[in-house]
């Protein structure tokens, strides 16, 4: 019997030849991730049991970016505990404010996760990763621990559902609308303990960026993972990046899936995620004047440089609608910096927009544009749930970046064609 | 095991922003995380629950983030156990792990009323409603996951385990 793609890596990393769903497994991993917020409890774990040393230093990441630059003195004291624990472990992947950046996005950018990998953090957009070719997914802090400590995981190996993308994207239409209409068609949780593979030629074309930002948002349908096969493109941007092996994974053609879903991607138009679950996507089109206090561009799920050069084609040229505040986070400094080199940070700062150092930040509510009773953001981030970025009376509508730009443009949500000509 | 309690209900696809919502997230201490449990959603929560009371919600109870902060401010408020007719993957494991039962049973989502008095056997996987005087069945724990919560946690047990050799 074949195999998908998550259980050829699963097997790999359990030694045996087949393993199949429903099947429980103790693996070896590749890398445990921790933040700020979940890093500390996993740190007192880890104490607590007794342990003196974390498995292998190399393939343990602590990255302060959820409250970091510290937010508040708990929080200075948060990634202070994560700071002292990686200077007493000598952890290599530790990045210190100026250096770090939003977790999900820093590890594939400096090659710090690979095709093939297995992959825990303690972190639920941890799935992100999937889009390179590796298994990855969120855990606890009590699972963390117990992986710093052991360099293992047990698993239960899930079933999977593949979602084939065939047809020609519609302009404007991204990454984050096709996984969007997803969750809206599946429901948030469509996939739960199940891995999402996502394959299809309309997939061919999307950039790493947009792919990143698909396999990241899996959590948001209940998935233990989303996955893609690597193919050109992810070889192309793993190429310079790597500084290890790594091992390329594909699904046989007898593998088997307990669902297959097709979307002709022609079908759909850019999406928004309407308040306060991300199943709730429509068309842009239907979304009818709602007026909104706030933008935000960023996140693990779209903070990237291609999503930087899509917010920044529609702003350019054009003003933040006076009622609106537009926050711009770039997810890394190698962002960041591209984003001068481009030119991009000149119209947004032009344009009347904050562009912020890399944070979590506001995304789930920490600082950095918290929502007062009432208000109203469009945001390029992963959940709109109740009180996500501030006040439980506060709303977020879902998008992608070109859409959260134009809808900072006219003060509502806008379809990017009505701010720019195609 | 057994757990009696007050049920209190939730719906569907209860988040662990509303169980535990981030802004205080900057503490790991788990009394002030129970003090800030559900209030969202249900304001004074915390305060209005007594020791020994359950939860029980729709369907995916427990979605969004990994935080362990969640079932860690439900178990430090006084609830004993958790109900839901489903649960999100990350939140399950975490329950577990940090030694708070939860359990699988739509026929309570479907049935339970709020303020019905439960009585839970966790060996049996028989839920006992003695309002309504009917009684619905769960799967019962198997014995490492009693083992578990038993010994409050994950790690609390693979040291018992370690130190009896087994």
């Amino acid at each position: 019997m074949g195999m998908t793609i998550t259980q050829k890596i699963m097997a790999k990393h359990c030694h045996k030849e087949y393993v199949e769903p429903g099947e429980l497994v103790m693996a070896d991993i590749d890398m445990a991730l921790a933040n700020d917020i979940t890093g500390p409890v996993a740190i007192e774990e880890f104490k607590k049991a007794g342990a003196k040393k974390v498995f292998d230093r190399k393939k343990v990441a602590l990255i302060p970016d959820h409250f970091a630059p510290n937010k508040d003195i708990k929080s200075a004291e948060l990634c202070k505990t994560l700071r002292s624990f990686a200077r007493e472990q000598q952890i290599t992947h530790y990045y210190e404010v100026g250096r770090m950046g939003v977790e999900h996005a820093l590890l594939p950018e400096q090659g710090i996760v690979l095709p093939g990998d297995l992959v825990v953090g303690a972190d639920s957009h941890t799935c992100t990763y999937g889009a390179l070719g590796a298994f990855s997914t969120g855990v606890g802090s009590t699972d963390l621990a117990f992986a710093m400590m052991t360099g293992k995981c047990w698993f239960k190996v899930p079933e999977t559902i593949k979602f084939v993308y065939h047809g020609k994207k519609n302009p404007w239409v991204t990454g984050k609308d096709l996984i969007l209409y997803t969750i809206g068609d599946i429901g948030v949780d469509g996939a739960l303990y199940k891995a999402m593979e996502f394959t299809g030629d309309a997939l061919k074309n999307l950039t790493m960026d947009e792919r990143f930002t698909m396999s990241n948002m899996a959590i948001e349908a209940g998935a233990k993972n989303g996955i893609m096969e690597p193919d050109e493109v992810t070889l192309e941007y793993v190429k310079s990046r790597a500084r290890r092996d790594y091992e390329i994974f594909k699904s046989d053609d007898d593998a088997k899936y307990c669902k297959i879903i097709d979307y002709d991607v022609s079908k759909i138009e850019p999406q928004v995620a309407l308040p306060h679950l991300p199943e709730n996507s429509v068309s842009v089109y239907e979304v009818a004047d709602v007026s909104i206090d706030q933008v935000v561009i960023g996140s693990c799920t779209n903070g990237r440089i291609e999503d930087m050069r899509q917010a920044a084609r529609v702003i350019r040229g054009h003003k933040v609608h006076p009622y609106v505040r537009m926050i711009v986070i770039p997810a890394t400094q190698e962002v960041y910096s591209q984003m001068i080199r481009e030119g991009i940070m000149e119209i947004f700062i032009e344009s009347g927009a904050a562009v912020s150092t890399p944070t979590c930040g506001p995304c789930l509510g920490g600082y950095m544009g918290i929502l007062a009773k009432g208000e109203r953001a469009v945001s390029t981030t992963n959940r709109n749930f109740v009180g996500r970025m501030g006040h439980p009376e506060s709303e977020i509508y879902l998008a992608n970046p070109a859409v959260a730009a134009a809808s900072a443009v006219k003060g509502k949500i806008t379809h990017p064609g009505e701010v720019v000509d195609t | 095991m057994i757990f009696r309690g007050r049920a209190w209900i939730f719906g569907d696809n209860i988040d662990t922003d509303v169980i535990i919502p981030a802004r205080y997230l900057n503490t790991t201490d788990p009394q002030e995380l129970a003090f800030h449990c559900m209030e969202d959603i249900s304001p004074g929560f915390s305060k209005k629950v007594k020791r020994g009371d359950i939860i029980v919600a729709g369907k995916n109870f427990g979605c969004g983030s990994s935080r362990e902060h969640a079932p860690l401010a439900i178990k430090e408020c006084g609830i004993s156990c958790v109900i839901a007719r489903s649960f999100a993957r990350i939140f399950y494991r975490n329950s577990i792990n940090i030694g708070l039962p939860i359990m699988e049973c739509e026929e309570a989502a479907d049935f339970v009323k709020a303020g019905d008095e439960l009585e839970i056997d966790t060996d049996k996987g028989v839920i006992k409603n003695l309002t309504s005087g009917s009684s619905y069945n769960a799967m019962p724990f198997p014995d490492f996951i009693k083992g578990i919560i038993q010994a409050g946690g994950l790690l609390n047990y693979a040291r018992k385990a370690e130190n009896r050799d087994v």
